[in-house]
């Protein structure tokens, strides 16, 4: 076989497919989306976009039940939304092999925090590995499975950004002749979570966590290189590799395969035969605090930063007190920075440049559309998380009274709506909110590179299935005042006159997105998008389109329910809101 | 002892073709025998934010990482960014830029002027300077959007990687019916810098 340039997503998927994985299953998610969108290119696999991290995990987990080897991908904060089924799974452990990738994002290349997902290793009792190039995360994955399927237990394997985004050769195995499978047998006290069995089953993870002490102390993916003796390096990942480059042989090194359990004996030996003992590692002290509690001397963040990701410079200036690295040339004064800006012709500028004029209090979420919140049109007020838009506003609402909710507006995307949006919205109908919440429905997945989702009509293999109508779906659970709004016609985005009463409304605001492959043929199909000759207009940095100008106070909160044609009086649900 | 990795820092605005060049400059360099890492951005920086591009090849390759003053190459896609790359580049090193300006968010909103980039200004900034009319090169050759590979050419004149390699690299990374485009592209970049 030839060496592949593989990126350590791509490398993943190649060892799960070596290793007979049959099941792939994810929510996409910046870094770890394009593993499954390479899995699913292998023969004879399955693989999915599931709505969310939490049911994706949950296929993943009736996946391994029935026998399969399971990979289950997503990025750091999904493994949040999946924390409730994954923390019991460790209890049930497994049938078929189950990994479950989490992709951290130190420096928050795209992300709306940097939390340190080791922990959840060590929360769950669930042993993680941690790659450091391509050929360690093949490696690493099919060291996994057998973990997983050895030890009877979910294996959690991190990457980075660094580590997914990077292309290093990988020299490619075998694969197996097709997914490796288990005989299912019905076994009710190992997977049924009532408390009688749960109780046995917190004995039996207690077990596994000394056996898996064991295992992590002798496992052939702990390498030590030896050089200069006076400095000790611990350090995985892809930090070990910038540690290298800082370093070379001026310090020797123990990278441990396996950072939860870690090998503390391995360490402690380690540690007799050099001088200074130094954990470097991204982020939160999750190495240097187990060493520590082991009773070893060691240094760690009191020499490197907390916060964003290391490189070889922090590093040695963290051990040496100074790096040999330094720029000739520096960056002239006072150069425009380059902000990531919503793409041209993208649907969702009219939309964010409306809410501009209207000085709406917009709860916003997780997508391309948070951009809304940045210079020219800085209307936004809020982004948490997934889905997290229409509760906020909610709260909102029932903090300020519903005068302040004609003024409210949640914003979120099609794929955000179907991954956690509809239970916000069940409980705006369910206590009687008024606000207005819109789906911006460019139906796809846009940040993350276009992954579909079930209201696309097509899955990750882009076979056809069943697409939602969202604005039918929102009918059902009860919201009267539905209008679908084509974001591109100004006119109609800003509303016929219709009342200002009170009354919740969800706009579905539906035009594609623009991708940057597509943008500039449909730029030129005037034909195929009636009013797309006015994206020139639509702000691409706060021209003036046709709206008026800045309202305020009543006005302003009058047209906010013009603009998506929201009546007065009507309500919904059995109870009946106010009229 | 191992030689000192080659690093290149290829830097510019989402959605000019950067990944697909250090995705075949990765490639050829591959096909020569080296050990390879190239560190791409993806993500929200793509909404036509700063992208750079990290690559190092050699015969051993820790981080994929290139620190301050250790770039022997920057190619810049465009010219503010290639500015804003500027510390990654060794004393020696060599400032290859397209002669392109896309203009930022604050720029468009009369935040801020466009800087003076030129050839006079940047002297100094770098011991070695090449502006390249990448774009235009690539647009009388049909397609604008094969700047990325008349760059790739300039920079090819400077590595020690076998033509055959460079055709095996895009013959195997670029779709069928751009390879006559990208080779013809490819060549012109190479032949600017020899002609000067």
């Amino acid at each position: 076989m030839q060496q592949e340039l593989l990126t350590g997503n791509e490398a993943v998927a190649r060892g799960a497919f070596e290793s007979g994985v049959g099941v792939g299953v994810g929510y996409p998610g910046t870094p770890s989306t394009e593993i499954l969108e390479s899995f699913v290119g292998y023969p004879g696999v399955y693989a999915e976009w599931a709505p969310n991290e939490k049911v994706a995990l949950e296929v993943g987990f009736g996946a391994s039940l029935a026998g399969t080897r399971v990979l289950v991908t997503m990025k750091h904060v999904g493994l949040n939304v999946a924390a409730d089924p994954f923390m019991t799974m460790s209890y049930t452990g497994v049938n078929g092999g189950l990994v479950l990738i989490t992709a951290d994002d130190p420096g928050m290349y795209s992300s709306q925090n940097e939390q340190d997902n080791r922990f959840y290793a060590r929360f769950a009792q669930v042993p993680m590995l941690e790659p450091g190039d391509s050929q360690e995360a093949r490696d690493y994955i099919k060291k996994a499975y057998l973990i997983s399927e050895q030890f009877d237990t979910p294996v959690l394997v991190r990457l980075t950004t660094r580590l997914s985004h990077t292309r290093t050769p990988v020299l490619p195995g075998e694969n197996p002749s097709g997914p490796v499978r288990r005989d299912w047998e019905r076994n009710i006290p190992k997977f049924v979570m009532l408390p009688g069995y749960a109780r046995n089953r917190h004995l039996v993870v207690e077990e596994r966590r000394m056996r898996l002490q064991e295992y992590a102390e002798t496992s052939d993916l702990n390498e030590i290189l030896w050089g200069d003796r006076s400095i000790g390096i611990i350090s995985s990942g892809v930090v070990y590799n910038h540690a290298r480059e800082a370093l070379g042989d001026g310090a020797s090194y123990l990278k441990p395969g396996c950072v939860y359990p870690l090998p503390l004996k391995l360490i402690s030996e380690f540690a007799r035969q050099v001088g200074r003992l130094i954990v470097v590692e991204e982020l939160e002290p999750f190495l240097e605090d187990q060493i520590k509690t082991a009773g070893l001397a060691v240094a760690g963040k009191d020499l490197f930063p907390r916060v964003g990701e290391l490189d070889p410079q922090l590093i040695e200036r963290g051990v040496r007190g100074s790096s040999r690295f330094k720029s000739y040339f520096p960056v002239p004064d006072g150069l425009p920075g380059r902000p990531p800006i919503m793409c041209p012709g993208c649907p969702h500028r009219s939309v964010f440049y409306v809410l501009h004029k209207l000085k709406a209090i917009v709860t916003g979420d997780i997508g391309c559309y948070t951009l809304g919140a940045m210079p020219p049109f800085e209307a936004m007020d809020a982004c948490l998380c997934m889905g997290a838009s229409i509760g906020a506003s909610l709260g909102m609402e029932k903090a300020r009274g519903g005068d302040f909710a004609r003024r409210t507006v949640a914003v979120i995307g099609d794929s955000t709506f179907v991954h956690s949006g509809i239970t916000g919205l069940i409980d705006h109908i369910y206590n009687k909110s008024t606000g207005t919440v819109i789906i911006l429905d460019n139906r796809t997945t846009a940040m993350t590179g276009h992954q579909d989702h079930p209201a696309t009509g097509l899955t990750l293999g882009k076979q056809e299935a069943a697409k939602i109508d969202l604005a039918a779906l929102v009918r059902a659970l009860g919201v009267e005042h539905v209008r679908t709004v084509d974001p591109y016609d100004l006119r109609s985005l800003a509303g016929r006159p219709g009342g200002d009463g009170p009354g919740r409304g969800v706009g579905d605001h539906r035009q594609p997105c623009l991708r940057p492959d597509q943008r500039g043929d449909v730029l030129k199909r005037d034909d195929a998008y009636g009013s797309m000759h006015r994206l020139q207009e639509v702000p691409a940095a706060g021209v003036p389109g046709p709206l008026p100008g800045r309202r305020s106070g009543a006005q302003g909160r009058r047209s906010v329910q013009r603009l998506f044609g929201l009546r007065a009086g009507l309500s919904a649900g059995k109870g009946g809101g106010r009229r | 002892m191992t030689s000192e990795p080659t690093s290149v820092i290829i830097a510019g605005v989402g959605g000019q073709g950067i990944i697909l060049a250090s995705r075949i400059l990765s490639m050829a360099a591959l096909k020569s025998g080296h050990q390879v890492k190239v560190a791409e951005t993806h993500g929200m920086a793509q909404r036509g934010g700063s992208v750079i591009t990290h690559l190092r090849y050699g015969s051993t390759v820790y981080s994929p990482l290139i620190s301050a003053g250790q770039a022997d190459y920057l190619i810049g896609f465009e010219k503010l960014e290639a500015v804003r790359c500027l510390p990654f580049i060794k004393e020696d090193g060599l400032l290859i830029i397209n002669d392109q300006e896309i203009p930022p968010l604050p720029v468009l909103l009369g935040k801020l002027p466009y800087p003076e980039l030129t050839g006079d200004s940047l002297r100094g900034s770098a011991p070695r300077l090449q502006f390249v009319p990448a774009r235009a090169c690539a647009q009388q050759l049909g397609d604008s959007r094969a700047v990325n590979m008349v760059l790739l050419g300039c920079l090819a004149r400077y590595l020690q990687i076998a033509r055959e390699c460079w055709q095996m690299a895009i013959d195997e990374c670029v779709r069928p019916q751009y390879q006559e485009l990208d080779r013809q592209a490819f060549l012109a970049g190479l032949n600017f810098v020899v002609g000067g």
